[in-house]
């Protein structure tokens, strides 16, 4: 992930979206907003790093690997970390108070598991949007 | 416009109790927040529980394709978990639509558009399949076991769409995440404007490979015809061989060689305008 480089600035540290407003480049400082992913969305997962978690969700759903959850990633919201849930098109924030590890192959692990809970929880959008919208 | 609900009433109310309101925007979050004590759930609310060892045989002889989808949808709220299709006979948009977890098996050949905007099942095809199989698929594994059509995994979001044979061009067009795998070739123009993804390729690919790529990974076994807009070459790591072979071990399509001789083609990122386009924009905005 470090050195990873990007169009508008070069990923050189896992927190550098956390501890900075991420804003790198001349031309991401002018329009105030950054430019392209903050995390390498091509990143691979390590499977040695799966949580007890994800592992049950595999077995449940009769995979063998991670399947869908290989293109999630922990990415950062201003200043803050956070996942992308594409049922509701928008950034879940992950609690601050949160211990990050210091790598981001384990943090998305843990935006994957966050993700699972979410999507499935009675609490998400998609529930209340299902019940006024659904045609079958 | 009448019966439209006037803003500020009931429509606001709903949006606010699902939560979508609790400050004002900011960016583009929607300040929406994990809770770490969430219970753990695998199966969306309202997806009825299966047992895969609950089996059951639909013969779709002499059913419409929305017959067919009825008929397993009710099949899944008695619990089925695993349903056997027979007699398909070609018919299109068979099995698509459904957000659960199930073993789908089709014995025989399918139309187009099958298995579309699926979430979650397990489906096997023993025949061919038409255009656009697994279309804007979301999640879980298709495997096809001969041959498909035009626009293979069109807009595939997530999950593992297989193809033993080969495929037709503009396979995993617009491809905005996911796995397509194909075991034989894939036609011109593959993986145009793909967006994020991953896409294997175990025999040659047509011309204009990766055309208008703006991210995304492509690995082809075999030749390249050449290759589209801004589709460049990539240093195959060993994160993308551990992850390639145990991907095509799979699906018993590991080649006997390996997979080190794989050609990786990823997004030059040149197309990339922001830079130029957003302070005009913001400009115009403004």
């Amino acid at each position: 992930m470090a050195g990873t480089s990007y169009k508008g600035s070069e990923i050189r540290s896992v927190d550098q979206f956390i501890s900075s407003d991420g804003l790198d480049s001349e031309r991401e400082k002018e329009i105030g907003q950054h430019i392209g992913y903050r995390y390498d969305v091509n990143l691979l997962p390590d499977y040695d790093r799966l949580t007890h978690f994800l592992r049950k969700y595999i077995e449940i759903m009769g995979w063998d690997d991670l399947n869908w959850l290989e293109d999630v990633h922990m990415g950062y919201e201003e200043g803050h970390a956070a996942v992308f849930d594409r049922n509701i098109n928008g950034w879940v924030r992950v609690p601050d108070d949160i211990d990050l590890p210091d790598n981001q192959q384990d943090r998305d692990m843990i935006a994957r598991e966050l993700l699972v809970k979410f999507q499935m929880s009675e609490r998400h959008p998609m529930v209340e949007l299902r019940e006024a919208y659904r045609k079958f | 416009m009448a019966g439209m609900t006037p803003s500020g009433s009931a429509g606001d109310d709903r949006s606010y109790a699902m939560g979508m309101h609790t400050e004002q925007l900011a960016g583009r979050t929607q300040q929406v927040f994990f809770r770490p004590e969430e219970g753990e759930r695998f199966l969306y609310p309202w997806a009825p529980e299966v047992d895969y060892n609950k089996r059951a045989e639909l013969d779709a002889d002499a059913l419409t394709s929305t017959e067919v989808n009825a008929r397993l949808r009710a099949l899944m709220q008695e619990g089925y978990g695993t349903i056997v299709v027979r007699n398909p006979r070609g018919k299109h948009s068979l099995g698509v639509g459904i957000l659960n977890r199930l073993n789908l098996i089709f014995e025989g050949s399918l139309g187009y558009f099958a298995v579309g905007l699926i979430d979650g099942p397990n489906v096997r095809i023993n025949g061919r399949v038409g255009w656009s199989c697994g279309e804007n698929m979301m999640a879980g594994t298709v495997l096809i076991e001969k041959n498909a059509g035009s626009t293979f995994g069109a807009a595939v979001r997530g999950g593992d769409l297989v193809c033993r044979g080969s495929v037709g061009s503009r396979t995993g067009i617009d491809m905005k995440g996911g796995t397509i795998i194909v075991g034989g070739d894939t036609g011109a123009f593959s993986g145009f404007m793909m967006q994020r993804g991953r896409m294997v390729v175990c025999g040659n690919a047509g011309k204009n490979l990766g055309d208008s790529m703006y991210d995304g990974t492509i690995y082809v076994g075999g030749t390249i015809r050449d290759l589209g807009v801004d589709a460049v070459p990539a240093e195959l790591t060993d994160l993308d061989k551990a992850w390639l072979t145990r991907k095509l071990r799979q699906y018993e399509l590991l080649p006997a060689q390996g997979v080190d001789h794989f050609t990786k083609i990823v997004a030059g990122k040149q197309l990339w305008n922001y830079d130029n386009l957003e302070p005009t924009e913001k400009k115009l905005i403004l």
